[in-house]
């Protein structure tokens, strides 16, 4: 009888053409000019263009400030969710994921255009609020699930021991929940600083990020410099996943 | 008191949350061009909708059908690979498995541009022509891993007896499989199904990536096509506001149902 575990070989060889050989080509691509010889010439003009250089800026930056706004609006709802004394029905924490099943574009333009009919003008203020539409859900559910799981025991110890609640919820449930923080932020942080088409929407075209030069220069075939630009962002993903660690994938195992 | 602050927070943010929505909702009861300018109460825009007779032609409706038709195809094949996997994955051990595990967490981890992008220079390498088929291949890329991480916790609970009973009570290995493997992951298989549905039907840049040049729109592309000619098809909203009953019924049906048979087993 054929072993089970051979049963991996099929998705393993799906996985070395569709996600390995992808990902080497954009490393081999990045370090390409356009005749197929080596070069470092993509990555030193990313470094020496100020455009790319400032749009990179503005992208880190939304992003640090739209996983702030996240936190510190998901983290207080996640709390109340998880409270069996403010909230006993599943149904409210269904109704926080529900927008992730609408489309994201049409859920953008419609801000937008709320936005325009309520005369606020389109620019940075207009972009970090329609991020925090898009990307709250994927802060609130990690941190939902954190704090639902969480041995309530530990609480209870202070509690009796005599610490004040503001002391229990900072010196335990905080800490107790940051492996959900920290799926959030993996969740938020890196997928905003890749969005493209939601900021041109929510700007009218004033901001840009990182996610649309990228976009920009695979779709006006400069794919030697758009590949560089992926690379630059795979080798940021590579730091935040080590600092992340390996076990995030309780934390998020299962979205439904 | 405290009660009372905790509610008004979380209505507050669902308010919040829920304003585009119902803004598109309003609008989609008129007949005007655009959203925000009222043009009185009229329910064209629904009939057009239903009797195909949508401003610019059948490329919306077809826009739909590809989005569904893509993400039924992406989501059978990532249950069946994905299904596999895990037996397979799960009967491995130590490095074999882990350095499994690592590649599965991949495509979750990257953000939909770096496997659009990925993938786009994968076809461009292989000189494979873009279109349907590539579209899929990619969704079944992203979608997968969600129906082995649904599928291996099923796994850890079944009894690993059963299936060897089976096999020495005479059963074939395919008889095995699908008479007792099969039912016992089924929970496990249905959720990340339904997971990959999802993804899929939700993705917008790794379509855009892998569409090619062939004029295939989904919903999503069609959108952005859509608004950067300046000005959304009226009849999106109409769509946006069935969709949007359609997903808050079929949520709140399946959530009574979890907390009644969890009620029922306790």
């Amino acid at each position: 009888m054929i072993k089970r575990s051979s049963w991996s070989i099929p998705y393993l060889v799906f996985m070395l053409v569709f996600v390995v050989l992808p990902l080497l080509l954009i490393v081999l691509y990045a370090f390409q000019d356009a005749t197929g010889r080596f070069t470092f010439s993509n990555i030193t003009h990313f470094f020496s263009d100020s455009d790319s250089l400032s749009t990179f800026a503005v992208s880190i930056e939304v992003a640090i400030e739209n996983t702030l706004i996240c936190i510190l609006l998901g983290y207080p709802a996640a709390w109340i969710l998880a409270n069996q004394k403010y909230n006993s029905s599943a149904v409210t924490v269904v109704l926080f994921l529900m927008p992730m099943w609408i489309n994201a574009l049409m859920r953008t333009l419609a801000t937008a255009e709320l936005f325009d009919m309520l005369d606020v003008p389109l620019g940075k203020g207009t972009l970090l609020f329609g991020m925090a539409y898009d990307f709250l859900p994927f802060m609130i559910y990690p941190i939902y699930n954190t704090l639902k799981k969480m041995d309530k025991s530990y609480a209870e110890a202070a509690e009796d021991l005599g610490a004040a609640p503001w002391t229990v919820f900072w010196k335990i449930t905080v800490p107790l929940s940051l492996p959900g923080v920290m799926s959030g932020v993996l969740m938020v942080f890196m997928p905003t600083v890749s969005t493209f088409a939601i900021s041109e929407f929510l700007t009218n075209n004033k901001i840009k990020l990182f996610g649309t030069i990228i976009q920009e220069n695979i779709n006006s075939s400069m794919w030697n410099y758009g590949a560089a630009l992926a690379f630059i962002m795979l080798v940021i993903i590579g730091i935040t996943t080590l600092f992340q660690g390996a076990d995030q994938t309780d934390a998020e195992g299962g979205v439904i | 008191m405290k009660k009372v602050l905790a509610k008004c927070y979380i209505w507050l943010l669902l308010a919040m949350l829920y304003a585009p929505l119902l803004f598109i909702a309003v609008f989609s009861f008129t007949e005007s061009r655009v959203m925000g300018s009222w043009a009185g109460f009229s329910l064209k825009l629904y009939q057009n909708l239903f009797s195909g007779n949508v401003s610019g032609g059948t490329a919306l409706l077809s826009a739909v059908e590809n989005t569904i038709l893509i993400a039924l195809i992406a989501a059978a094949f990532s249950m069946v690979l994905g299904t596999v996997a895990a037996i397979g994955i799960y009967n491995l051990k130590g490095r074999a498995r882990r350095t499994m595990q690592f590649l599965n967490n991949i495509p979750m981890i990257n953000p939909d541009i770096i496997t659009g992008v990925s993938l786009f220079l994968l076809f461009v390498f292989l000189r494979f022509s873009q279109g349907y088929v590539t579209v899929v291949l990619a969704h079944i890329t992203f979608c997968t891993p969600y129906v082995v991480l649904s599928v291996m916790p099923k796994l850890s609970q079944m009894n690993p007896n059963i299936y060897e009973a089976a096999l020495d009570l005479g059963a074939t290995p395919a008889q095995a499989l699908w008479k007792v493997l099969v039912p016992e992951l089924r929970p496990g298989m249905i959720s990340g199904f339904m997971m990959a549905f999802t993804m899929s039907l939700d993705d917008f840049a790794v379509t855009f990536f892998t569409r090619g040049t062939i004029g295939l729109d989904t919903l999503s592309t069609y959108i952005y096509a859509d608004a950067r000619k300046g000005g959304l098809t009226p009849e999106l909203r109409p769509l946006m506001t069935l969709i949007f009953l359609v997903v808050l019924v079929l949520l709140i049906i399946i959530n009574i149902r979890a907390t009644r048979s969890k009620k029922a087993t306790e």
